[in-house]
């Protein structure tokens, strides 16, 4: 983390986490809106890649190396791949049920326009109990997490493999259809 | 808000964004996955939104297990996030294939029938 943040520094000068932040956050958010407005679902699905990806970066700057990695492999890789075979094998819908409407567009600002001003005032409202980042593990956080996993939270995760296997057999018999 | 300072290996004070600038990102992330959610009447469009919700809240775990004393418990549970976010878009997807088999569209306003 702090490496990052020197060579950052070293490149930009003093602001350069600041500005790795804004670069990321302004990627992130733009790839988010195009994402949610895309007239073709197929551009929104690339879009949200985009997305995804920043906010793996995002994760490198937290310091959280590992879930950084983890969001490249399972988002990126995985989960995208799903929505873009979805999308692929769907395509095929008259153009009215890929556009948002007017009606629908009043009805998604009316619940999102108060859940974001919401989030905000709390966001910004809230004296957050800070304090200043820890100093960075120069190994990372990889050994940390499997210590965590391996120990605090063991039984989640077992459930979590048992979870993963329920989908993948309930997703395959779905996937199935009507066809024995 | 103003970012912590955080001293790099000369002694010298870095710039590190705050925590607050991170919750802003993911406020504004999870406010447009909730307007796709609702919006969209594409089911696709409506797991784009949910997967963009899911990202925003991580997004908070992750922050704030660096800035409080939370630690790698932030991490990890993001981590558990992610596992029920790639189990989520597999039920989903297998259910919207299916729907189309079926239906021969992935409209949600066609899907209103619990038997079929």
């Amino acid at each position: 983390m702090v490496e990052l943040l020197e060579k950052a520094e070293a490149a930009l000068g003093a602001y350069g986490p600041a500005i790795l932040f804004y670069g990321m956050a302004g990627l992130v958010v733009a790839a988010a809106v195009y994402a949610v407005l895309a007239k073709k679902i197929d551009h929104g699905a690339f879009s949200l890649m985009a997305c995804f990806t920043g906010v793996a970066g995002l994760y490198a700057l937290l310091g959280s190396d590992f879930l950084a990695v983890a969001q490249v492999v399972v988002y990126v890789g995985g989960i995208m791949v799903l929505v873009v075979f979805g999308v692929l094998l769907t395509d095929r819908l008259p153009i009215e049920f890929r556009q948002i409407t007017r009606e629908t567009a009043v009805q998604g600002l009316a619940v999102a326009v108060p859940v974001a001003v919401a989030l905000l005032w709390a966001a910004l409202g809230t004296a957050w109990p800070e304090r200043a980042p820890a100093a960075p593990l120069p190994e990372g956080t990889t050994e940390g997490i499997g210590v965590l996993l391996m120990t605090d939270y063991l039984l989640p995760f077992e459930f979590s493999s048992l979870l993963l296997l329920i989908a993948l057999v309930g997703a395959a018999r779905l996937a199935r259809g009507g066809r024995k | 808000m103003t970012g912590p300072l955080l001293l790099a290996a000369g002694g010298h004070p870095i710039l590190d964004i705050g925590l607050g600038h991170y919750l802003v990102l993911s406020a504004i992330l999870f406010s447009l996955g909730i307007l796709a959610v609702v919006a969209r009447r594409n089911a696709i469009g409506v797991l784009i939104g949910i997967e963009l919700v899911l990202n925003a809240a991580n997004l908070n775990l992750v922050a704030f297990g660096r800035y409080t004393d939370a630690g790698l418990r932030g991490p990890v549970f993001a981590l558990f996030v992610i596992l029920l976010a790639a189990a989520e878009a597999a039920i989903a997807l297998a259910l919207l294939l299916n729907l189309f088999e079926r239906t021969g569209s992935v409209s949600l306003d066609e899907a209103d029938q619990l038997k079929g």
